[in-house]
């Protein structure tokens, strides 16, 4: 069937390595996409270990998930938790009791095709690792993007990824670094965007700046983005604006002004 | 740019983020090809043996290394030949000698 005729965008975040902020950079694409007046459904497809309601906060209207659908116990609509504030957002949850056969690639296809309907963006939380929840959250995706962070560790499995989702014609993917400690880059203790993006060879789509924001704002259910001033909360926003094909000149990461903003505006800008 | 940029923040370049990429470039040239680096000693060695049963090879001067560009890994070889190659044709087993044993013409030696 033709992709084109169908409304909606799958939007897939992965990274190969766990605990690097794909299930926060979810939440807050979501909540940002939905800001920008476009319907947006987030899907949680780690099952077993559900989180993005909590990230949400809307882990208290939890009725039906995934795996009811899969499985025929719900219907698509009942398992669409609507957000507090946002008319246009949506949750689908994980399941928390069952194990990660639950659901196949063939069912995550049907099932963002029936979403793709309804809503402008379909965003995959896809679970860490390269194994079965990987494959589910990847067989629909239009668009993949890697949350990495600026280690060793993450970037090694974010390459990983890169080469999985290239032999399955999924890519180019785009790259989202998060946790970026710009006082550590200026001292050469830290890897910079440019020093990721040279050994992955692949476009950088976003720099989140490590906030601790993120962290009240996961205690509170209120994803970051929400916060006007939190500079992840501007750098989540700015992610959202790239991904409905607005040029968006990456922020500067810290605070200074004047003539190395002007530079980095005018050499950044994508 | 990359370079400039690190300039423009006065970036320290002796610092574990250069050891980090560094030790990145290494390893993501093995992973990729699935190759290790142990294999791959192997495997240069291989190379060096087949090409000296027919030239004779600065063994010392010998650079097989891979390499990145972009997505795209090459094994890149520079295997310059022995200079004493033409300076003694007379010594056993030379290279020339086998070359000769092995061609059409009549040995006229
Ligand atoms: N930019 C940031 N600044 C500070 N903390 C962050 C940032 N991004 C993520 N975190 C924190 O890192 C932790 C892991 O984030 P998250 O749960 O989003 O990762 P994940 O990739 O979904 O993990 P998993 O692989 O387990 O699903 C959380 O405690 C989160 O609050
Ligand atoms: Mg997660």
């Amino acid at each position: 069937m033709a992709a084109n005729q169908m409304r909606g965008k799958v939007v897939t975040i992965t990274s190969g390595k766990g605990g690097v902020g794909k299930t926060t950079t979810t939440a807050n694409l979501g909540v940002a996409l939905a800001r920008l007046d476009q319907k947006v459904v987030v899907v949680d497809t780690d099952i077993g270990l559900r989180n993005l309601d909590v990230i949400m906060g809307l882990e208290n209207r939890i009725v039906y998930d995934l795996v009811d659908v899969v499985e025929g116990r719900s219907k698509l609509k009942q398992a669409l938790i609507k957000h507090k504030q946002l008319p246009e957002l949506y949750l689908i949850p994980a399941a928390q009791t069952r194990d990660k056969t639950a659901v196949s690639p063939q069912d995550m296809i049907q099932i963002t095709n029936e979403l793709r309907k309804e809503f402008d963006f379909i965003i995959l939380d896809s679970p860490a690792g390269i194994e079965r929840g990987f494959r589910n959250a990847l067989a629909p995706a239009d668009e993949v993007l890697i949350v990495t962070n600026p280690e060793v560790s993450a970037v090694r499995d974010a390459d990983r990824i890169i080469g999985l989702i290239e032999a399955q014609n999924k890519g180019p993917a785009k790259l989202i670094l998060n946790r970026v400690k710009m006082d550590m880059v200026k001292r050469g203790e830290m890897l910079s965007p440019t020093d990721v993006t040279d050994i992955l060879a692949i476009k950088l789509i976003g720099i989140i700046p490590e906030d601790e924001l993120v962290v009240s704002a996961s205690n509170n259910g209120i994803p970051v983005t929400l916060n006007e001033t939190s500079k992840a909360g501007m750098a989540y926003r700015n992610i959202a604006r790239r991904l409905m094909g607005e040029s968006v000149p990456f922020m500067p990461l810290e605070s200074n002004t004047g003539f190395f903003q002007r530079l980095a505006k005018l050499f950044t800008g994508d | 740019m990359a370079n400039f940029f690190d300039r423009m923040l006065g970036r320290n370049r002796e610092g574990s983020a250069s050891t980090a990429k560094q030790r990145l470039q290494f390893v993501l040239v093995h992973d990729r090809i699935n190759l290790p680096p142990e294999k791959l000693k192997e495997m240069k060695a291989e190379i060096l043996a087949v090409i000296s049963k027919y030239v004779a090879v600065a063994q010392e001067e010998v650079d097989i290394a891979l390499q990145q560009r972009d997505h795209n890994n090459l094994l890149v070889a520079e295997i310059p030949f022995s200079k004493s190659l033409v300076q003694d044709p007379d010594e056993d087993e030379t290279p020339i000698d086998k070359f000769k044993a092995d061609s059409d013409q009549p040995q006229t030696s």
